[in-house]
């Protein structure tokens, strides 16, 4: 049956609903302007990138930017391309990323399942750690590591990652655990399951959401970070954000544009495919708990 | 020999007592119910028996063993909780495992045992399902298989039947009795139910603001309440408080009640000697609600079954029964009448008062007179 004030309502939504949709993807190109001049950039070759627009596409796709920027840019003296480098940030990201995570967990395990006395107060100077900005533990970090006889290593590198993670990553476990009932940890005491079972049993299955936020999280601020790379490694043992800045920055020779927006794709990459892969857990690990299930 | 013993047993954290000294002894194979408001310490007092709260002073025997000191898993009880607590990455069968296989046992008696529990509450369908895909109903019967696969001593309930709806609260409250009665094994149940209380309870622990008030059966706790608060706690609608001046009656005593602007003297049954100091003063007259009926011909001229017509002020069918609401002295009092003789507002009823039935309370202390 016909109902003329339901399809006026309707008439209603559906304009509503096309100026949503047109901001969204207006917002959208404007956000995807950036990949998309450096997407293009980095397939034409210098010549054109010299005499044509901007905004124009390729005339022809050219993957050679990519191959020099991957195997034989130079970046100061060197000229390796960014492979090298690339691995590098492979190298102490993902122990850090996974090690940092793991701590976190287990904290947040204990902060909230296995209160003790000052508990509250040592998660209270934990969070500190969130707000302390990098530029503030550069030197206690140099002479730690040095003292540890770890400086400019790839394990150096590790330690102030986990270190510096570690307040985020357990802000996130000890978040999450909170909506956990403490039911369950009674009874698989009653059951007989001990500290460390209890963890691994029962708690760590049940984290998969927030390991995935955790690991994202983790995961783009070790790969994008610059100043912690650039502080405590130098040379060989450079992350590619390290890598990234100096190929850019080199003087000599011609400013190779298409090569340059090449070596910036590949050092965001990573963490691209770490979303791509992982974005919907980020989302839906970020408000777990917060309705009822 | 007894099953649980908790003598003196106290909480305080810091300057807040949440227990005040509890004395409990439960013979074995009984079940016993823990009662009382939010916050009277039954929880508490639970999580202290299975170990899962620590004991400011006091011992707690199960079976003859002092166990203050072991952990929970070394205590021999299994213990459903409200929110079932299942565990939520494994399926039936092995929640219901899991605590087999902490003991170490082998696992084909692990499955024997399984199997035989899920035999026992009709649940072999869901062995293989995760807790999310099961209904309240069906995670209550899972938890409770948890803990009979143990085969503990001692079984703890806590609230394990508020977290479901009113017509399931009722089978499964029923299946709680059953299972009781199958497997033999003490119960320890917390609740702030008193029906469940009632129902399901050979002993019945009466708790409130960290003190036992009573600990009797349900038949001691319903008809002899030992203060004010257990009679007004226990039984739904619950007992009629009514202020009363007793008054000489005979060579006896009496209480002087206005009803419908009439005041009437019913006599005190067999409560002279120790009303006998309260002459002339008033003390609080407690009444079930089905101790004030329409007028029974069987029970008609007894002197302890007096009759006197009142104005219904509310009329409230149930079903089985009519509630109406009267004023005596004052106060609003419920009498529980068959729905064939029940008056509707505003009109007048006779009203038989079974006088033998009532209980007399100190106004000041709530304490027990007779």
């Amino acid at each position: 049956m016909a109902d003329p004030s339901g399809a006026q309502t309707q008439g209603g939504s559906r304009v509503g609903r096309a100026v949503v949709y047109g901001l969204l993807i207006l917002v959208c190109l404007y956000y995807l302007m950036p990949l998309f001049l450096m997407v293009s950039t980095s397939l034409k070759t210098l010549d054109e990138i010299r005499g044509g627009d901007l905004l124009a596409r390729p005339q022809q796709v050219n993957f050679d930017a990519w191959i020099k920027a991957w195997d034989s840019a130079c970046t100061g003296v060197q000229c390796g391309g960014m492979k090298g480098y690339f691995m590098n940030s492979v190298r102490f990201v993902v122990p850090a990323v996974l090690i940092s995570t793991l701590i976190g967990a287990f904290n947040g395990y204990v902060f909230t399942l296995w209160r003790f006395k000052g508990s509250d107060v040592l998660f209270s100077m934990l969070m500190i750690g969130c707000f302390i900005p990098f530029q503030v533990v550069l030197l206690p970090m140099a002479q730690t590591l040095g003292r540890f006889g770890i400086a400019n290593s790839t394990t150096g590198l590790i330690f102030v990652h986990v270190v510096y993670g570690l307040a985020f990553t357990t802000l996130f476990f000890r978040n999450f655990y909170i909506t956990v009932p403490d039911e369950l940890v009674k009874a698989a005491k009653i059951d007989g399951a001990g500290f460390v079972r209890i963890f691994l049993r029962i708690i760590l299955p049940l984290s998969t959401p927030i390991i995935v936020v955790s690991v994202i999280w983790q995961f783009t601020q070790i790969w994008n970070d610059f100043l912690f790379g650039v502080v405590f490694s130098s040379g060989e043992r450079q992350p590619i954000t390290v890598a990234l800045n100096n190929l850019v920055n080199t003087s000599t020779g011609v400013k190779e544009y298409n090569v340059d927006m090449a070596a910036a794709i590949i050092a965001a990459l990573p963490t691209l495919f770490v979303y791509a892969v992982a974005g919907k857990y980020f989302v839906r690990g970020l408000t777990a708990g917060a309705v009822k299930g | 020999m007894g099953a649980l013993s908790v003598r003196n047993v106290r909480k305080s954290y810091g300057p807040v007592d949440i227990l005040k000294g509890i004395d409990i002894d439960v013979e074995s194979g009984e079940f016993l119910i823990l009662v009382g408001p939010s916050g009277c310490g039954k929880s508490t007092l639970l999580n202290m028996i299975a170990g899962l709260d620590s004991i400011t002073s006091g011992e707690i025997y199960i079976g003859d063993r002092l166990v203050n000191h072991l952990s929970p898993k070394d205590r021999d009880i299994a213990m459903v909780f409200q929110s079932y607590a299942l565990y939520p990455n494994m399926t039936v069968r092995k929640n219901i495992s899991f605590g087999l296989e902490m003991r170490r046992v082998p696992h084909a008696e692990q499955d024997r045992i399984v199997d035989n529990v899920a035999r026992i509450l009709q649940m072999g369908h869901l062995l293989d399902r995760k807790p999310a895909q099961l209904s309240g109903g069906q995670r209550q019967r899972v938890a409770m298989g948890r803990a009979i696969a143990r085969n503990p001593t001692l079984f703890l309930f806590d609230e394990p039947l508020s977290n479901l709806d009113a017509k399931l609260r009722v089978e499964m409250r029923t299946e709680i009795k059953l299972l009781h009665q199958r497997v033999g094994k003490t119960i320890i149940y917390v609740t702030h139910d008193q029906i469940e209380a009632m129902t399901l309870g050979d002993k019945i622990a009466v708790m409130n603001a960290g003190e036992l008030q009573q600990f009797g059966t349900p038949e001691q706790v319903y008809a002899n309440p030992v203060n004010l608060f257990v009679a007004g706690f226990m039984g739904s609608p619950s007992m009629n408080f009514i202020p009363v001046p007793i008054v000489p009656l005979g060579g006896g005593l009496g209480v002087k009640l206005e009803i419908a602007g009439n005041t009437r003297v019913f006599p005190v049954n067999g409560a002279e000697p120790q009303l006998r100091a309260w002459q002339g003063r008033e003390v609080t007259m407690g009444i079930r609600p089905e101790n004030i009926t329409h007028k029974d011909e069987s029970h008609a001229n007894e002197p302890n079954h007096p009759i006197a017509p009142a104005k219904v002020e509310v009329s409230e069918p149930t079903g089985p029964d009519t509630l109406i609401m009267v004023r005596i002295n004052g106060k609003d009092v419920v009498c529980r009448v068959h729905p064939s003789h029940a008056k509707r507002h505003g009109e007048m009823m006779d009203l038989m008062f079974d006088m033998s039935r009532t209980v007399f309370f100190n106004p000041q202390t709530g304490s027990r007179l007779a």
